[in-house]
């Protein structure tokens, strides 16, 4: 996983004598079954980058793109000025960094404890059990949620209420609008975020174990000197995916929670430019919004790689 | 020393264990629930009163699901966005992960590079709305299936499955014996890359019949409404009672007291499809995506 991008370089030598024309000719055929996907990508990934200009133009639809007039950085101006600057980007970046921060280990933990867990029929159950939850849809993981936490039937607001608690409509409460995304997203995905670290534990040598039990180590001390920097690689990889969508919040889930009482800590980028942009018809300035989140993705992608390059052996490039 | 250990050992044991029972249950609970609730006296579960088992066993609330033609329209259409899209999808995938497996392809890195850039950097919502618009697919089922036609994260998985899973000396000796790169994809590649492939099918179907985004922002047309977007009226914006089509000699009594019920039971309904597959694709992920993955 490290080495995503094309770093082996062993080629077939006798394919290196011949020209590029030659080679161009003898693999016609790969370029044929490349042909349709590199159509694809280049139309509905490329072409959009192209139309990104609109972010600095004010776009109508009469003139399209080019004949727009070009405008500079007026609507990234407008945006960093105005009110919904400071909100929009302050929910977005908390609630990315507060999935982080509580999410990202929880995967880790788990494949530790299935990885000593003796028995491999109750590995294989719970590996299942956790897994079910990354394939249940976003609207009907919301719709239970909502069903759970009914003010008067809610099976979590009757647990509350059986535990003391004074239960309200917390839907609707700006502030229980974290936490409700965040422990739903780790009922949902930490399961299927524990795969990664199980096939990279499956990788640790077992002599380094044996070793360590001759010397007496204990089954904690094993785990920590020897399974947590075996799978070390792996969690940094996974770390620096997923810092490079530090902006992106999936839409879909904030947008299934949203309500009217809880948008002051519900509404990100993502929903913000779903507004103003396409229900709103401002195109230009929310193109605008998009490129800032865009580049705010890229730039923390490449810092964070290239921060951790210094400090440790694993990197993406 | 040695016994100190044995004893933190059984410790840790036991720990683990009840942890990960605890899991278990926090993890199969709410399914459980929705799955008793779904099949539950529609009295009881108004009032709270399931808990874990069924109780006072009913199948109102299905009876209710399948009167329901939105449902089936949404069921419909999903299944035709889900088999297409996904058709399309292993086609891409598979087509371009091997192309790009192949060494001797002239130009191969810069290919792969200008593959995997989208990975990290795009044109967003609104140029890639003004694109579909352009190209007349906004209304149409064809977005549906068209739109995200390759995930270049999943053609890496599957691209490195067949560079570390297959042997290259299997294309050299069938080029040797003169078959062709197509006849080579076909007859090796596809029948070897099996595993990978029943675990993209799965990932790219759930991706379809799961996703409502796409449908959100493309499509208004009521006939062309996938499952999710179905459901999210009902679950999410309850609007189950003002947009009921069915026989209007059914009262609304009766519709208000299913309404809990009803949402129980479209939950089992609409996840059944993508849970009945992962059984099948679930011995494949050790051989097909964790060799696709760690790997590089």
């Amino acid at each position: 996983m490290s080495k995503l991008i094309g770093r082996r370089k062993m080629k077939v030598a006798s394919l290196i004598s011949r020209r590029p024309i030659d080679r161009l000719k003898s693999s016609w055929q790969l370029y044929i079954l490349l042909l349709p996907s590199l159509a694809y990508v280049l139309l509905f990934n490329y072409q959009p980058m192209y139309g990104l200009q609109i972010a600095f133009r004010d776009y109508s639809p009469g003139l399209g793109i080019l004949g727009s007039k070009w405008v500079g950085l007026k609507h990234f101006m407008r945006f960093v000025s105005s009110a919904q600057f400071k909100i929009v980007v302050g929910n977005t970046l908390s609630l990315n960094i507060l999935a982080l921060v509580c999410g990202f280990p929880l995967p880790i933990i788990l494949a530790l404890m299935l990885n000593d867990c003796g028995s491999l029929k109750f590995k294989k159950i719970v590996q299942n059990a956790t897994y079910i939850p990354h394939f249940i849809s976003m609207v009907v993981l919301i719709g239970m949620v909502i069903n759970f936490l009914s003010p008067t039937t809610g099976i979590i607001t009757k647990l509350i209420t059986f535990l003391g608690g004074d239960p309200q409509n917390y839907l609707t409460k700006p502030e229980w609008f974290r936490p409700i995304y965040i422990l739903s997203g780790i009922w949902q995905e930490t399961g299927w975020g524990s795969i990664i670290y199980l096939a990279a534990l499956s990788g640790v040598d077992p002599d380094l174990h044996e070793a360590a039990q001759i010397d007496g180590a204990s089954r904690l001390q094993r785990i920590w000197h020897i399974n947590l920097p075996g799978i070390q690689s792996t969690i940094i990889t996974v770390f620096i995916l997923r810092c490079g969508r530090i902006m992106d919040v999936g839409f879909e889930k904030v947008f299934l929670l949203q309500n009217a009482l809880n948008l002051s800590s519900s509404e990100v980028i993502s929903t913000y430019v779903y507004r103003v942009g396409l229900l709103g018809a401002q195109f230009s300035y929310s193109a605008m919004i998009g490129f800032f989140n865009s580049i705010i993705n890229f730039v923390m992608i490449l810092t964070i790689n290239s921060v951790i390059k210094r400090i440790s052996t694993t990197s993406l490039w | 020393m040695r016994e100190n250990n044995q004893r933190s050992d059984q410790v840790f044991a036991v720990v683990n264990y009840s942890l990960l029972s605890i899991i278990l249950m926090v993890m199969l609970y709410p399914i459980l629930f929705v799955l008793s609730a779904s099949v539950s006296n529609p009295d009881l579960v108004n009032t709270g009163n399931v808990y874990i088992w069924p109780r006072g066993f009913n199948t109102d609330g299905y009876t209710t699901v399948f009167e329901y033609k939105a449902v089936f329209i949404g069921y419909r259409n999903s299944f035709i966005y889900t088999f297409f899209g996904t058709m399309l999808n292993i086609t891409l995938t598979m087509t371009a992960a091997f192309a790009l497996s192949r060494r001797d392809l002239y130009g191969r890195n810069l290919l792969t590079m200008i593959m995997a850039f989208t990975m990290w950097f795009g044109g967003g919502l609104i140029p890639t709305f003004m694109l579909v618009n352009s190209l007349g697919l906004v209304n149409t089922p064809y977005v549906m299936i068209i739109l995200g036609a390759i995930s270049i994260w999943n053609m890496i998985i599957a691209r490195t499955f067949i560079q570390s899973s297959i042997p290259f000396e299997l294309q050299e000796a069938a080029r040797i014996d003169g078959c062709n790169d197509f006849r080579i994809f076909f007859t090796i590649i596809v029948p070897l890359s099996v595993p990978v492939i029943a675990v993209l099918v799965l990932f790219y179907a759930a991706g379809h019949w799961n996703g409502y985004f796409t449908a959100l922002i493309y499509l208004n047309d009521l006939n062309l409404r996938p499952l999710q977007i179905v459901l999210r009226e009902i679950l999410i914006q309850n609007q189950t009672l003002d947009m009921l089509d069915i026989d209007e000699a059914i009262d609304i009594a009766r519709r208000a007291r299913l309404a809990q019920t009803m949402k129980y039971s479209l939950i089992v309904v609409s996840s059944v499809p993508m849970l009945l597959l992962y059984p099948f694709v679930q011995r494949f992920f050790i051989k097909g995506i964790m060799v696709g993955s760690i790997k590089g």
